[in-house]
């Protein structure tokens, strides 16, 4: 059985090309049945794999942190071009423009909670990607931890609110400072995959 | 309402056409609804603290008698990015693409070009798993310290859209308290994949974004 597949898998990958799809599907299936024959080669044959994965894949959608991108990008075509856009590329790109919105939305923006001027915050939120720290625990913002990761969890929306409305007490424009939905509609798991069912 | 208006510049905002959604869900005209828009990318410890957990969550707000329905894309592959040098430039991805009932997985990997086009290298599968059907237990696989699971699940995002929307329309001066939760009762397709903090490199600090890329 296992010399036979080994024989499959060769044949496999000899034809590949031709793609005679129903039989690549079908060796699949033999494969993986006796995975444990086809184990200790290639990472490749170990999964069982005669899928194909050729090709070339190119940027449909981009995202980082919660919301952010879309906030400070006007809808329709300039969406799009910030979600083809590449995280290394934005700063340049997109600091004025997420300036000018931040100004948009709140004319009287001075400083944030974390100090931060209207350059630098957005100087920050321009380059969309999720700041992780591997030796903290993770969390968007707790009141210690900022921004070292995203859990299910966390308020996003009410940090982001705060940073851009708050004010440098927190404290401005109150009724703009938290949604008021401070939590999941319903509990997530403590082991993996953690989200929650579906409804 | 005048007064809130003239303090935070929100007509100005409305007049622009800025509308504002919500983490990404209901993002762009090129990818909305469909199996490339990304709604929300998470990263945290896992129950394992010493590993990480990354969830990519893709169509949101697809109502209970939307979800079976809902499937992956076999052309749209999902890409989780991580720079762990500082530069924002991926120095390592994981992959993951449907393939018949199941979502393979490759990486994390450092990939030969970074930036906006991509290959799968095959030789860097790292497991596979079934994907879990609506209304019953989640399928997970595990495999070298990593966890795999791809399907539907209860969108995890919060916020009171609606009102934020009246807040940018000029119909509201504020939020309510409580707060309507837009997105309750609503379900994404999800992908979860849980790995060693030591296959991410030596750094303490990464960057970390997904990406949908899709087969030319």
């Amino acid at each position: 059985m296992k010399s036979k597949i080994h024989e499959f898998k060769n044949l496999n990958t000899k034809i590949m090309s031709t793609t005679n799809n129903f039989k690549l599907i079908a060796l699949a299936l033999a494969c993986a049945v006796v995975s444990v024959n086809c184990d200790n080669k290639d990472s490749y044959n170990d999964m069982g794999i005669s899928a194909d994965f050729s090709g070339t894949f190119v940027q449909q959608d981009q995202m980082a942190r919660p919301a952010i991108n879309t906030v400070f990008i006007a809808a329709g075509q300039p969406k799009d071009d910030f979600n083809a856009a590449i995280p290394s590329m934005m700063g340049a790109k997109y600091q004025s423009i997420f300036q000018s919105r931040l100004l948009a939305l709140n004319a009287g923006y001075t400083t944030n909670a974390l100090g931060q001027t209207a350059p630098q915050l957005t100087g920050l939120l321009a380059t969309d990607v999720l700041n992780v720290d591997k030796t903290k625990k993770t969390t968007f913002f707790d009141g210690t931890n900022i921004l070292t990761g995203r859990a299910l969890a966390d308020d996003v929306i009410d940090v982001e609110l705060l940073l851009i409305f708050g004010g440098p007490m927190g404290t401005s424009n109150a009724a703009l400072t938290s949604d008021h939905v401070n939590a999941n509609d319903k509990a997530f798991g403590v082991s993996f995959p953690y989200l929650a069912t579906t409804w | 309402m005048k007064k809130t208006k003239m303090i935070l510049g929100l007509s100005l905002v409305a007049v622009s056409g800025l509308i504002l959604v919500a983490a990404d869900h209901v993002d762009a005209p090129a990818v909305t609804g469909n199996a490339a828009d990304i709604t929300d990318v998470y990263t945290f410890q896992g129950q394992d603290t010493n590993n990480l957990a990354f969830a990519v969550n893709t169509q949101g707000l697809l109502s209970p008698n939307a979800t079976a329905a809902a499937t992956f894309n076999e052309n749209v592959m999902i890409e989780i990015n991580i720079d762990n040098t500082g530069d924002n430039i991926e120095d390592l991805v994981i992959q993951a693409i449907k393939r018949d009932d199941k979502m393979y997985f490759f990486g994390p990997y450092a990939p030969t070009t970074t930036g906006t086009s991509s290959t799968i290298k095959t030789a860097a599968a790292s497991g596979s798993v079934t994907i879990s059907t609506y209304g019953l237990a989640p399928l997970i696989a595990e495999k070298n310290g990593m966890k795999f699971f791809a399907g539907p699940r209860d969108d995890p995002f919060f916020f009171d859209l609606g009102q934020f929307k009246a807040i940018l329309g000029g119909t509201a001066s504020g939020f309510k308290n409580p707060g309507t939760d837009t997105f309750a009762g609503t379900n994404v397709l999800s992908i979860v994949v849980e790995v060693p903090k030591a296959m991410l490199g030596t750094a303490n600090k990464l960057n970390v974004w997904a990406e949908t890329k899709k087969k030319q």
